[in-house]
């Protein structure tokens, strides 16, 4: 099956005052048409920088992507002109924010905000692009979507104001969509609306969809594939139900055993991860989760663990993957 | 609450009418009102000058020179034998068409240049705001005394003296707006919608336009409204000085420029216009905070 997105040993670095901040290093996966991967990791760990790298928006300076490729339906988005690259964001690759409650502009309509993506890349007229603003609202599930193209985004409640993020991302029919942290804003009962409402249309609209959350609830439910991160690279990979059942590093070991779970005994204490993240300023030749690691050995500190398969589709970065396991832990 | 009540409340919340805004505006800003109205009768002056007097601002008339006011000369008459009250309602014309010209170019180009700066930052940024650092250094009118001087070998006619202190005043204006609007724009650079417009795709201009600049619009209204004044207080500045609009384009400046030789024995040559200057700088003024005021919540408490 041909590849959709292929990213290959992506590199982002910020030169800062402070150092040069590795905030992707070295990151490969891919993503196929129609599938939903997820990025997970905690704060810090460039899942969002990796997303950004992909639209080419990192800051620049002081952020710049010092190696890698990224390979999107055949073009090499890093090779791209500026305008070309204009082109693919938005009407290729749609992205949908953190923030519902600032990612849409405060002075335009809701209209507005619809039209305009899709005259920028479409050459349709006015009464066309409004025709097809009211047909994503609907398709969003906003009810009344006449009144609320008229609506200004202070008038709408945050979820709706994502619905209608997922609308523009959805406007020009992408072949993929970035979700940064959708569901972060919002409270937990319209978290779960949205997550349907995402899963549902990029099944329907076969839309490939890349999403990046710390909440692995998140995950379980709606992604086919997962990409665990730490530190700036991708230290496990599997699907959905292996990184749930058979975690093989101890970094999502950990993960899994500080989120509350039904099945856990009563009373039972969670176990948090220990520690801080790295400075990723001063990463040294080791593995980088090391120092929060009740696996570390000697090898560890010697060399970073290359990825390596455990099973088919599902791999892993750690020197000790074989002792780690869900049921030993638990015993 | 039922459906009818919200959107009841959404119309009211939503539409205030423009009767009960301008009351609102009245009962909180009664100096900006009395501002408001100056700057009305002024409008109303330059546009309905015609209409008021029967003489003309620029036809000498030697049998009625220094004439004290009377019924035919209700401010008198200057040494060219015209009616002053003529001069002074022309005057605003000249004083209003200056005013709100270098007002709103300068204001919109400082708009233009500022959020342009804010947006692409870094390099672009730095490098802009020396430039406006070094305009900035030197005070409006030595700025403006600068170009005049610079340009005026150029002025081919009296009538066209007013476009060159236009170019002289509009131009140190900009950095002062630029600077403004610059760091309100630096803000809204670091919304999340800004970084949404950028990956879906628009350009640059589009986004500096349609996403940014209309964000920023309180402070550059505000600068507008205070920018009139100021421009009016310097085209008189310039014109008494020499090197504003030239004789017989009615001025304020001007007209207090000639009547310094006769201020001992003919005042009200001097003092009319004197008095229309102070009155419409002021009401400008007034006007202007009452619209700062009303516009940035931010320096309400001050």
């Amino acid at each position: 099956m041909t590849k959709l997105l292929e990213i290959n040993n992506l590199k982002t670095q910020f030169f800062t005052s402070a150092g040069v901040v590795q905030a992707v290093d070295g990151i490969t996966y891919d993503v196929a048409p129609g599938e939903t991967v997820a990025v997970v990791g905690e704060s810090g760990c460039g899942k969002s920088v990796s997303a950004m790298s992909i639209l080419r928006l990192i800051p620049d300076p002081p952020g710049k992507i010092v190696d890698g490729s990224i390979m999107f339906d055949g073009k090499d988005l890093l090779s791209l002109s500026d305008a070309e690259m204009r082109e693919i964001r938005g009407r290729d690759i749609g992205m949908i924010f953190q923030e519902p409650m600032t990612s849409l502009n405060p002075v335009l309509t809701v209209e507005r905000q619809l039209t305009e993506t899709l005259e920028e890349h479409l050459d349709v007229t006015r009464e066309a692009a409004r025709a097809r603003a009211l047909e994503l609202l609907n398709l969003v599930g906003i009810s009344e979507p006449e009144r609320r193209l008229k609506q200004y985004p202070h008038h709408l409640s945050g979820g709706m104001r994502q619905r209608v993020m997922i609308a523009m991302a959805l406007a020009c029919e992408p072949k993929l969509i970035i979700a940064d942290e959708p569901t972060t804003a919002l409270d937990v009962t319209i978290q779960a609306q949205i997550l349907e409402l995402m899963k549902d249309l990029t099944r329907k609209l076969g839309v490939a969809m890349i999403i990046i959350t710390h909440n692995l609830g998140v995950v379980a439910r709606y992604a086919d594939r997962v990409n665990v991160m730490y530190a700036g690279r991708i230290i496990e990979s599997g699907s959905a139900e292996q990184i749930y059942h058979d975690p093989k590093h101890p970094y999502t070991l950990a993960l899994l055993q500080s989120v509350p779970r039904f099945d856990h005994t009563r009373g039972e204490k969670l176990k948090p991860v220990i520690g801080q993240p790295p400075d990723l300023t001063k990463l040294d030749d080791g593995c980088s989760f090391r120092p929060r690691c009740a696996f570390a050995t000697e090898q560890c500190a010697q060399a970073k663990p290359p990825l390596e398969a455990v099973q088919e589709g599902h791999i892993s970065a750690c020197w000790e993957k074989s002792n780690v396991g869900l049921e030993e832990s638990a015993a | 609450m039922s459906d009818v009540t919200t959107e009841q409340l959404e119309e009211i919340r939503d539409r205030p009418g423009l009767l009960s805004q301008i009351a609102t505006f009245a009962r909180k800003q009664p100096l900006g009102t009395g501002g408001a109205v100056v700057v009305i009768l002024y409008v109303l002056m330059a546009i309905f000058a015609p209409y008021l007097t029967a003489f003309d601002p620029t036809a000498n008339s030697y049998d009625s020179q220094f004439v004290a006011p009377n019924a035919q000369f209700p401010m008198g008459t200057d040494e060219w034998g015209r009616d002053i009250l003529t001069r002074v309602l022309y005057g605003s014309r000249t004083a209003l068409f200056v005013g709100f010209t270098c007002a709103i170019v300068g204001s919109t180009v400082g708009l233009v240049l500022g959020v342009g700066s804010a947006y692409f930052g870094g390099i672009v940024d730095l490098i802009f705001q020396r430039i406006m650092d070094v305009f900035m250094a030197f005070p409006l009118i030595i700025m403006a005394l600068a170009i005049v001087s610079i340009t005026q070998s150029l002025q081919v006619s009296p009538e066209s003296s007013v476009y060159f202190v236009i170019i002289a005043i509009t131009l140190p204006l900009i950095p002062n707006c630029a600077r403004v609007v610059r760091s309100s724009a630096l803000a809204i650079r670091e919304i999340p919608y800004v970084d949404a417009a950028r990956a879906n795709g628009f350009s640059d201009t589009r986004i500096i336009l349609r996403h940014m600049v209309p964000n920023v619009m309180a402070p550059y209204l505000i600068m507008i409204t205070a920018f009139v004044g100021q421009a009016i207080l310097l085209e008189a500045s310039l014109s008494f000085l020499g090197l504003g609009v030239q004789d017989p384009v009615p001025a304020w400046g001007l007209m207090l420029r000639n009547a310094q030789e006769f201020i001992r024995t003919e005042p009200w040559i001097a003092i009319w216009p004197g008095v229309a200057i102070t009155l419409g700088v002021f009401g400008f003024n007034l006007f202007g905070d009452a619209v700062r005021d009303a516009l940035d919540p931010k320096l309400r408490s001050q």
